[in-house]
């Protein structure tokens, strides 16, 4: 009696309260993956956790291009950010949706053909010159390994999977400035610790002029916008490719960027960071 | 029960050149770890539902081979690194040991299986080296005062160098051939060294060719333990020396147990945060726990033709050094 009730649960809500009340009878969905809560997790213990967010801040700090490192760190240190995350997500109906449905943005899943004839100024079209112009896919984000939970597992996924919708929104390249750009504003909307180190020791690499510029107009703007715009991870992108981002901007409320970056910036040498 | 007495039977019979009276005074102890042995060793040996096991998982045989590949192949580059990490520098003192009691002569030839990024090999280099030089100085101190004539002798018999040592590095691998080759280049070494890429079930050399065998850290991630031992046993020159490094069972409880956390605590982190791989350090943490202990090891190794052999414990149980001769 006891499991052919969570079982007509499994089937009908794939959501958190589903999830939830599997857990009030003592059932988990352990059996599918051996253990494991989703395929990528791998379980560890809190000793464990505390080194490898002390390891992977160190090695992250050493070498700026582990993004795996950064990964981790975000996993590691951003349990209740997490929480706080899911729950904005849960009261937005949007957001709730995504929840619902666990959409990623993966190339298999894009259609390029359509979303490349697209007219200029919409969201899909920026996306892909986005991606052509830095040479990045949406393939290469590392998978969520630490999270001890399925749903939040999702919920930093969906997170890392948006940076780059991101960049596309605030019209951020992906060179130092822009990156650390992006990341103030996601300090400021997300609170996720690993956010906030990075927001924090990313400008310790920049150079003064850029400094500058970061301090006087964009950094300001970008947190201003972090505090102000609607949770970012409740947009549900993939059904909005059509909307011209200047739309998108406002339903945000995410003012527009106060210095055009790319045009300055393209001839000089941009490395591509992955936070 | 008939199992062990025909295995005991079998092996009375084929190695009817051997020593009987070695064999009659050890019968009882035989028969009881014969039942041990084969139960332990049912799993390779059983003609049905071939499955072993890689780590705390269980697969089918034939993939084993091939994940423990891969598993080489993604660690090759920090190999060294992630060696140094992980056992704190200590595995250097293993490897020194180890040629310490091999205590190899000048000329020698050695065969390094699984010996990946080479660092049995450059220590055996070093140390015939090493004692060659020894020899040297201490034959010159023994000659005080030697005339003219012995002098000129000197200077042409010196021509031909000192007896060649001999090492030949043979792993499954070929990313950790590349990884070792690019440290000899970069250490300097150009003589006396050959990367052979072959399977240590399967040597590719002929019989009787060498004079020292040694797998340290390789023998745990065979497939086939006792074909590994065989094929030791042939390619070896009768009074040929084979020596094993490998993980082995602690006996102090309380080492054990920290030493039980350190592994299942540690180790995959520090293989996430250094090399950017849990699974690969999983497995090997897997694998130490799934390998014989001493005696069992030991048996296996007598099994295969080896004789006088012995194991030294390091480091509490946590690695031991097997030792057998081919007579």
């Amino acid at each position: 009696m006891m499991r052919g009730l969570p079982g007509a649960f499994l089937g009908s809500f794939k959501t958190s309260y589903g999830y939830l009340s599997q857990r009030l009878y003592g059932v988990l969905t352990e059996e599918k993956y051996d253990g494991r809560l989703y395929p990528s997790h791998i379980p560890t213990s809190t000793v464990q956790k505390a080194i490898l967010a002390v390891g992977s801040g160190v090695a992250a700090l050493k070498n700026p291009y582990r993004h795996d490192m950064v990964a981790v760190l975000g996993e590691t240190t951003g349990h209740q950010t997490l929480i706080k995350l899911r729950d904005r997500m849960r009261n937005d109906p949007e957001g709730s949706t995504i929840l619902l449905e666990r959409p990623r943005i993966r190339l298999s899943t894009l259609d390029l053909s359509n979303m490349s004839a697209l007219p200029d100024g919409t969201l899909g079209r920026e996306y892909l010159r986005f991606l052509e112009e830095n040479r990045v896919t949406p393939d290469t984000r590392a998978e969520v390994k630490f999270v001890d939970n399925e749903e939040l597992a999702y919920v930093m996924q969906r997170y890392r999977e948006v940076h780059d919708l991101l960049h596309t929104l605030l019209g951020m390249p992906t060179n130092m400035l822009g990156e650390v750009a992006v990341k103030w504003f996601e300090a400021a909307q997300t609170g996720l610790p690993m956010c906030i180190l990075g927001a924090a020791l990313g400008p310790l690499r920049l150079s003064v002029s850029r400094l500058q510029l970061l301090g006087q107009s964009l950094g300001l703007w970008a947190l201003r916008n972090g505090g102000r715009a609607r949770c970012v991870l409740s947009i549900y992108y993939e059904r909005r490719w059509e909307q011209t981002l200047d739309e998108l901007r406002h339903e945000l409320n995410i003012e527009e960027p106060p210095v055009s970056l790319i045009a300055s910036i393209k001839n000089s040498s941009s490395k591509s960071y992955y936070f | 029960m008939a199992a062990p007495i025909r295995a005991f039977v079998l092996r009375v019979l084929s190695d009817s050149t051997r020593n009987i009276h070695h064999v009659l005074r050890c019968r009882s102890k035989y028969l009881c770890r014969r039942a041990a042995i084969t139960a332990r060793r049912g799993y390779s040996d059983s003609t049905e539902g071939r499955s072993t096991h890689f780590g705390f998982q269980t697969v089918p045989e034939e993939e084993k081979a091939e994940k423990v590949y891969k598993v080489f192949e993604s660690v090759a580059k920090k190999y060294d690194v992630m060696n140094d990490a992980m056992s704190l520098g200590i595995h250097r003192l293993w490897k020194d040991t180890l040629l310490h009691i091999m205590n190899p002569q000048p000329g020698l030839r050695l065969l390094d299986t699984a010996g990946g990024t080479g660092d049995i090999s450059f220590r055996f280099l070093e140390y015939t080296r090493s004692m060659y030089d020894r020899q040297q100085r201490l034959r010159a101190k023994s000659q005080q005062t030697p005339s003219w004539k012995d002098i000129a002798g000197h200077y042409v018999s010196d021509e031909e160098g000192p007896p060649q040592s001999r090492a030949v590095v043979c792993d499954i691998n070929k990313e950790m051939l590349k990884v070792g080759k690019q440290r000899a280049e970069d250490a300097g070494i150009t003589t006396g060294l050959s990367w052979v890429a072959g399977d240590a079930e399967e040597l590719p050399f002929d019989d009787d060719q060498f004079d020292m065998y040694t797998i340290a850290f390789g023998i745990r991630n065979v497939t086939h333990i006792e074909q590994a031992l065989q094929e030791a046993f042939r390619v070896l020159k009768p009074g040929g020396r084979f020596m094993c490094l490998e993980f082995s069972k602690v006996t102090n409880p309380l080492l054990a147990r920290l030493y039980d956390a350190y592994s299942f605590q540690m180790i995959p982190v520090l293989g996430e945060v250094i090399a950017g791989d849990w699974k690969s350090y999983q497995y090997l943490v897997e694998s130490i726990r799934k390998f014989p202990d001493q005696e069992i090891f030991k048996e296996m190794i007598e099994d295969a033709g080896f004789f006088r052999v012995q194991y030294f414990n390091l480091t509490g149980g946590i690695v031991a050094i097997h030792s057998g001769f081919k007579l």
